[in-house]
């Protein structure tokens, strides 16, 4: 039996940002003093979220219900291992983007830079908000949220490309969860009565099997979010967002709570005896083994380093979803940990990107000759963010690729095996080609380094990170801990 | 607020109060001169009526499906006419409805009508008494009086302050509406003289009609009803009146007069013909998703603000007559729900696309963009109402469509998936016009130069009190469905269907056979033997 504490800290760690929103507003005309309230408030709500910490590491979770909507449909909280996990990860690395964020709006002037801490506030809000959610319902609404304010974000240029993006960004998400995810929701409560998560998952091998395919079906497609093909050309899109938002939303937030939602509704809605019962594992396993493989082909193509990054990312979320597709405590430990452990590396990379810009107004691969001499900082934190997407072992990936590698060998499938070996490789060959270029080219004609200097707001963070993504990889045992309670 | 319910007066006569009370302001209008008393004897009024319908709400009981706070007199005595009022759990949200849109209205047009305000101010009036008098009427004589008498302001509102071409919209409007009144005057006459010379609803609805006369019947009250709903393919009227009528007419429209269609059903149509809603349930549910996704799909391409809205109203309306011949509870009670909601909703949305108007003067979406950097407030509100329109978790539209889309899936689970087509382009419809709202203004544009301002105090008032609504009943739905739940019940109970699915129960179908005339022991046997396969 679950021990559960009723307590009023999950509420607390969302609502921190609906008191940041009106100090930022109002400090719109003090740069510093608005950019302390979105320190002093990220800083808050990590430390809500770490003082539940030693409760849920030791088996318990933390309850809070709002209030009951309808009979059977409430907005209840709980903050148990899983959500811990992605909680912490996503709000300490609101504060090192906030950090970040500053270096970058500045280093270029950005405009409308209150709107861009306002919705970033609420974007993590409603991250932790899925994150805590005890139900479809809650999970639900703090997902629309999320879509809804990281719009302003994606479109924050506010020129044709930023509308387009924006646009294909609503259209995909907003459309995905109306539609498939939404009668996902009905037929769940209709059929079940409940709409809760619950460890084992609330569907029953004694369901009608169409209703359970069914609605598989409709959630994989409705989590949008996740990003598994063919649904995931919104992210390449939303790369038109300025960087701190790719790297905080488009890596951490908004793409995690994707993925997050799917693992929390195979593991807590279905239930792996469910999953396996109709042997619903293998198909979802082999989507996500061609979107693996299809991204990183794609990525390779790319000449832009965002956009090879977003690709990159399409290609690494599906790891966590095969992971929990395997439907076996190594898979699920592996798909866990990735969630932290991407998160990490992929702001990394995505610092390091805007860091370039700032300082070089570079985009393309292809100029990015012999930068490294000029941005030490940078580019070593690019190489460990390289080599934990790669696997290289100490880097935090290697953990992922450890477990996942066992979850398949469990599986007794190699063909998982082999795409796992395949997509490293395709890793290995998007991402060493930039470092080489970085650190032993000549800087190509026409493109002059001369005046590019690190700016330190934007390579503190991004130094910080990188030591993480190290410091997880040869000590995964906080993440581990937390994943034990979620596995047994 | 027991006190106001056991005033003298009030205590015996709280409906014709609340329904009257606007007449006699009326009669105090016609002596004042100054625009400003004028207004503000409204506006006092108005909130007069709100406060005592909030008062008949909380005196409510809600663990009845009962008529409550009756009145009855005699009237006609020669055509056995009455005088004759009470509410149930269905009308009694309306009334409040209609009483907050009143005061709403008075507000909207305070400085937007400059000209003819007394005659504006009495036709707002005599409205409200009309409106009122429709949801509490018991007798269907009086039911037809305040169904016509609220034409005419209306007719008026449109076709004296609305806009270049009103005179077409407000003709459009009065022979529309008007040809449906005088079908349902025929099948009123028809009521009349089958129910033995009475225009009593109670007693007309628990005659057991026979099934040829019900089919009747319906058809001539289904053409009323759908064209004032109005349901595909009755809407034309609607894009003309709405574009035309100045704000408050719009608020009206959308927030009430559109409920009196839908109000029509609940109250005549299903209690009194269940034999014959059930037999048009199917083709009735198929035209209200035409009128979904139709409407959507005509709303997408809108340029003109109140036309989309206007539009998405056929959308919005679609869901709750397929909500109510689901004949289940969820999908009533999710109806009921969604037509208050509608009107929360829709009206905030035409007041916002006034308060716009007030200060551009156009209504086209291409001239706006600034929205969100020179008139934040009003983009805040906007965009919450937007995101209610569109069904957001935590909005009163939710909750309305998630009950519909419950109610649909127990009834046939392919509903549920029609439906959603038209959710996502509600979503699409209306977020396309947040945008152009809102963002991404054009630099070039002459309208630029226009000086706009924010929100004031007076329409912040009027846009917070439909706010309330929209978050209340996003969070805290359950008080609005435990005021309707007995009547849905009832109601339910009345068609004769199984609550759960709303599909027919096998032993009323039996007993219908059993009715019949002339039948045959023989068939009945026949019939109670495939009742008996069907059903081990």
């Amino acid at each position: 039996m679950i021990e559960a504490l009723i307590d009023i800290r999950p509420l607390l760690a969302i609502l921190v940002s609906a008191i940041a929103l009106p100090l930022i507003w109002a400090s719109a005309k003090k740069p510093n003093l608005r950019e302390f309230w979105s320190y002093f408030c990220g800083v808050v709500m990590f430390l809500i979220i770490i003082s539940m910490l030693p409760f849920v590491i030791s088996g318990g979770v933390v309850e809070y219900t709002v209030l009951t909507v309808l009979p059977g449909i409430e907005f209840k909280l709980r903050a148990d291992a899983l959500g811990m996990l992605f909680a912490m990860t996503a709000s300490f690395l609101w504060i090192v983007t906030t950090t970040y964020s500053i270096g970058y709006m500045r280093g270029l002037n950005e405009h409308a830079q209150t709107r861009f801490f306002a919705c970033f506030a609420i974007a993590v809000s409603s991250a932790i908000g899925v994150a805590f959610s005890a139900n479809l319902f809650t999970l639900y609404l703090f997902y629309e949220i999320l879509s809804v304010m990281t719009y302003p974000l994606v479109a924050h240029n506010e020129d044709a490309a930023a509308w387009d993006g924006g646009k294909k960004y609503m259209i995909y998400l907003l459309g995905l969860s109306k539609t498939a995810l939404l009668a996902a929701i009905v037929i769940t409560y209709m059929t079940t009565g409940t709409m809760d998560f619950a460890p084992g998952g609330i569907f029953t091998t004694s369901m009608p099997s169409m209703l359970v395919i069914l609605s598989f079906a409709l959630f994989i497609i409705g989590f949008g979010k996740a990003g598994l093909m063919p649904f995931h050309n919104w992210l390449p899109s939303a790369m038109v967002a300025p960087t701190p938002v790719s790297a905080l939303l488009h890596a951490v937030a908004v793409v995690k709570v994707g993925v997050f939602s799917v693992v929390k509704v195979l593991l807590f809605i279905f239930g792996v005896d469910v999953l396996a019962h109709f042997s619903l594992g293998t198909p979802l396993a082999v989507v996500a083994s061609f979107t693996i493989i299809t991204a990183s082909v794609i990525a390779l193509t790319k000449n832009d380093l965002k956009a090879r990054l977003a690709y990159s990312t399409v290609s690494q979320l599906s790891y966590i979803v095969l992971g929990v597709a395997l439907l076996n405590p190594n898979g699920i430990t592996g798909s866990i940990l990735h969630i932290g452990n991407h998160a990490f590396s992929k702001i990394t990379l995505f610092f390091c990107a805007g860091s370039i810009y700032v300082a070089s107004k570079i985009k393309k691969i292809d100029e990015l000759n012999g930068i490294a001499k000029k941005m030490p900082y940078t580019m070593a934190a690019f190489t460990i963010g390289s080599f934990s997407m790669i696997g290289v072992p100490v880097a935090a990936g290697f953990t992922t690729k450890w477990y996942l590698a066992l979850g398949a060998v469990d599986s007794g499938s190699t063909g998982f095996l082999i795409v796992l070996l395949v997509s490293t490789v395709l890793n290995a060959a998007y991402f060493m080609p930039i470092i080489f270029r970085a650190y032993f080219k000549e800087p190509a004609e026409g493109v002059d380094l001369s005046g590019v200097r690190e700016h330190p707001w934007v390579a503190l963070p991004l130094s910080l990170t990188a030591v993480i993504s190290l410091v997880i990889g040869v000590y995964p045992d906080l993440f581990l801990s937390l994943i034990e309670r979620v596995v047994s | 607020m027991n006190w106001i319910l056991n005033m003298p007066i009030l205590d015996t006569h709280l409906l014709s109060v609340l329904t009257f009370l606007p007449l006699v302001a009326v009669l105090i209008l016609l002596f004042v001169k100054n625009e400003d008393f004028i207004r503000a004897i409204t506006l006092i009024t108005m909130v007069l009526v709100f406060i005592i319908s909030i008062a008949l709400v909380l005196g409510f009981d809600s663990s009845t499906h009962m008529m409550q706070f009756v009145e009855k007199g005699e009237w006609i005595t020669a055509l056995n006419i009455n005088y004759h009022m009470g509410v149930d759990g269905i009308s009694v949200l309306f009334i409040l409805l209609t009483a907050l849109i009143g005061w709403v209205c008075v507000l909207a047009s305070w400085r937007a009508i400059d000209k003819r305000v007394k005659e504006f101010m009495i036709c707002l009036l005599v409205m409200q008494t009309a409106m009122t008098g429709v949801f509490c009427s018991l007798d269907f004589f009086l039911f037809y009086i305040f169904w016509e008498v609220m034409l005419i302001p209306m007719y008026l509102i449109i076709g004296v302050w609305g806009g270049p071409r009103r005179v077409y919209a407000a003709v459009k409007f009065f022979l529309y509406t008007l040809a449906g009144s005088i079908l349902m005057l025929v099948g009123v006459i028809a009521l009349y003289f089958a129910g033995g010379e009475t225009f009593d609803i109670q007693k007309l609805m628990a005659i057991d009609y026979s099934f040829g006369f019900q089919v009747f019947v319906f058809i001539l009250f289904f053409l009323a009803f759908a064209i004032k709903v109005p349901m595909f393919p009755f809407h034309t009227w609607l894009p003309d009146a709405h574009v035309q009528a100045p704000t408050a007419g719009s608020i009206i429209l959308a927030g009430v007069l559109l409920k009196m269609g839908t109000y029509g059903f609940l109250r005549f149509s299903l209690p009194m013909f269940p034999d014959a809603s059930q037999y048009f349930a199917w083709p009735i549910i198929v035209i209200s998703l035409i009128g979904i996704i139709y409407g959507a799909f005509l709303a997408l391409s809108q340029e003109d603000m109140k036309k989309l809205i206007a539009y998405s109203s056929v959308s919005h309306m679609g869901f709750i007559t397929m909500g109510i011949f689901l004949f289940n509870t969820d999908g009533l009670e999710g109806a009921i729900l969604q037509m208050f909601n509608h009107g929360i909703t829709t009206g905030a949305l035409f007041l916002c696309v006034g308060l716009i108007y007030e200060r551009t003067h156009s209504r086209e979406l291409s001239t706006y963009g600034w929205a969100a950097r020179r008139t934040p407030g009003y983009a805040v509100f906007l965009f919450i109402f937007v995101l209610a329109s569109l069904g957001f978790p935590g909005t009163n539209g939710f909750i309305g469509e998630i009950l519909i889309l419950f109610g649909a899936y127990a009834q046939y689970k392919m509903y549920v998936f029609y439906i959603l087509i038209g959710v996502v382009l509600g979503a699409a419809y209306i977020l396309n016009m947040f945008k152009r709202v809102a963002f991404g203004e054009d630099p070039h544009h002459p309208n630029n130069e226009i000086k706009v301002w924010d929100i004031g105090f007076r329409e912040t008032i009027s846009l917070t009190a439909f706010l309330i609504f929209v978050l209340w009943i996003g969070f805290q739905p359950m008080p609005f469905l435990e005021i309707m739940h007995e009547s849905v019940v009832h109601l339910i109970s009345q068609v004769g269907v199984d609550p759960e699915t709303g599909r027919a129960v096998l032993e009323a179908v039996v007993e219908n056979v059993n009715a019949i005339d002339a039948v045959d022991a023989t068939a009945i046997e026949a019939v109670v033997d495939v009742a008996g396969e069907v059903t081990p």
